[in-house]
């Protein structure tokens, strides 16, 4: 979707302020922030893709004020809600509702540990032969879908350069619309920054970026 | 029973009772999961701790530290960096697919997530507020050298610079320039040297103390 996410390239942000000797956390609510999103996870009710996306539907002006934790938070009351894990009414009360049978977490403590550290590979395997090698040159298709995608606007309709092969990876358009993972092949491209940005950017300027088969178009 | 100043009508709407402030949402959020069963509040207390106390940049700054040591490792980061940092103990949740870029003095490389906020958690932990402002994520692609002068870096006007956006579950970590006069130095002391920010490209390793 050309949401507010998509920020690649757009002006009037501001200066990077980087904060000296930073904490990991602003504050107690943001651990728990991070460690709600990360448990409730584990219901498997959602994966990566769908969750990357809930944060994408926020309302612009929500995106835009919220700081990170808050759009976990947010995004993750409308999974719940969405999902039958919780009802909008418990949401909006925070009291839960006596009819509903106690639950039994699947994430308990003993398996924290094991779970970080599996992870959650993308890596697929794919049996279709890939259809660009390092070398060659591809454009970025003009897709506007209005669903998720992670093939960002201002790469659309230019051409740049396969760098590497990542081999076979879930596809987030599919993925995220719990249509299946469709694995396909994903590349990094490497467009030139003129290319990007126009003949006033800085010759020796690139950005690369990782690009599943379906964006690609061979030049 | 007393509430918290909040009128409560028990068949009515309730959107009244949702705080607007993070912190107590985020309190009233944790409660209702508590009390329904589907969150175990010692799991919390464990993601916490691993992310606050086990998992963060001296992970990545041991990896560089090792890589500048060991030509060998080097190689094998160059052909399969997720199974070399994983011969570390470093593997898993959003590091589950490692690649490695090299600086030099003919390129500099640098990270960033445009739509999101991706970051190699395994080997840097959880990222910055800088890194998933809006500020960088816009700025970097168009204008990285400005980003760079935001953070005090100036390069060689001849230097390439090659922006990383993380559009997918690859994770980029930057291998910074070895510093001068670090040769005889062990890996810890190496690793000493390696910041967060060099190691996402918006920063230097550090020089030794003279």
């Amino acid at each position: 979707m050309n949401g507010v996410h998509d920020m690649g390239g757009m002006h009037g942000f501001g200066p990077v302020r980087p904060e000296p000797d930073e904490p990991i956390f602003h504050g107690e609510w943001e651990k728990r922030a991070l460690a709600l999103t990360l448990a409730m996870a584990a219901w498997g009710r959602w994966n990566i893709d769908v969750s990357r996306h809930a944060r994408e539907r926020l309302p612009p002006r929500d995106y835009l004020r919220y700081t990170y934790y808050e759009k976990w938070i947010a995004a993750l009351a409308m999974l719940m809600v969405e999902t039958g894990l919780i009802s909008a009414a418990e949401a909006a009360s925070g009291r839960p509702d006596p009819q509903a049978p106690p639950a039994q977490p699947p994430l308990t403590a003993d398996k924290v540990a094991a779970t970080l550290r599996r992870g959650g590979p993308s890596a697929r395997p794919v049996e279709a032969a890939p259809r660009f090698a390092v070398g060659d040159r591809v454009r970025a298709k003009n897709l506007n879908p209005s669903g998720h995608t992670r093939l960002p606007r201002y790469t659309r309709g230019k051409c740049g350069v396969v760098v590497m092969q990542h081999g076979g990876h879930v596809f987030p358009d599919s993925n995220a619309h719990r249509q299946g993972e469709a694995p396909c092949h994903l590349y990094a491209v490497r467009f030139t920054a003129v290319e990007l940005w126009g003949p006033e950017a800085d010759p020796r300027h690139s950005v690369t970026l990782d690009l599943w088969e379906p964006y690609l178009d061979a030049v | 029973m007393p509430h918290d100043g909040h009128h409560h009508d028990h068949d009515g709407d309730h959107h009244q009772d949702v705080p607007s402030d993070p912190a107590l949402r985020v309190k009233a959020l944790e409660t209702l999961l508590v009390d329904k069963g589907l969150v175990d509040p010692a799991a919390l207390d464990a993601i916490i701790d691993t992310y606050e106390h086990q998992v963060g940049p001296r992970n990545g700054a041991r990896v560089v530290a090792r890589a500048w040591s060991d030509p060998a490792y080097l190689d094998r980061l160059r052909t399969d960096a997720t199974a070399a940092i994983a011969e570390l103990g470093y593997e898993g949740r959003q590091g589950e697919h490692m690649v490695i870029v090299e600086n030099t003095p003919a390129v500099h490389n640098m990270v960033v997530c445009t739509l999101c906020s991706c970051y190699p958690w395994s080997v840097l932990g959880l990222p910055p507020v800088w890194y998933k402002s809006d500020a960088y994520r816009s700025r970097a692609v168009i204008d990285p050298r400005g980003v760079l002068a935001d953070f005090g870096l100036s390069l060689p006007e001849e230097t390439e610079v090659r922006v990383w956006d993380s559009t997918a579950e690859i994770r980029y970590l930057v291998i910074p320039q070895r510093p001068p006069g670090t040769e005889g130095l062990d890996e810890e002391a190496l690793a000493a040297l390696v910041t967060r920010d060099s190691m996402i490209g918006t920063g230097f390793a550090r020089e030794p103390a003279a």
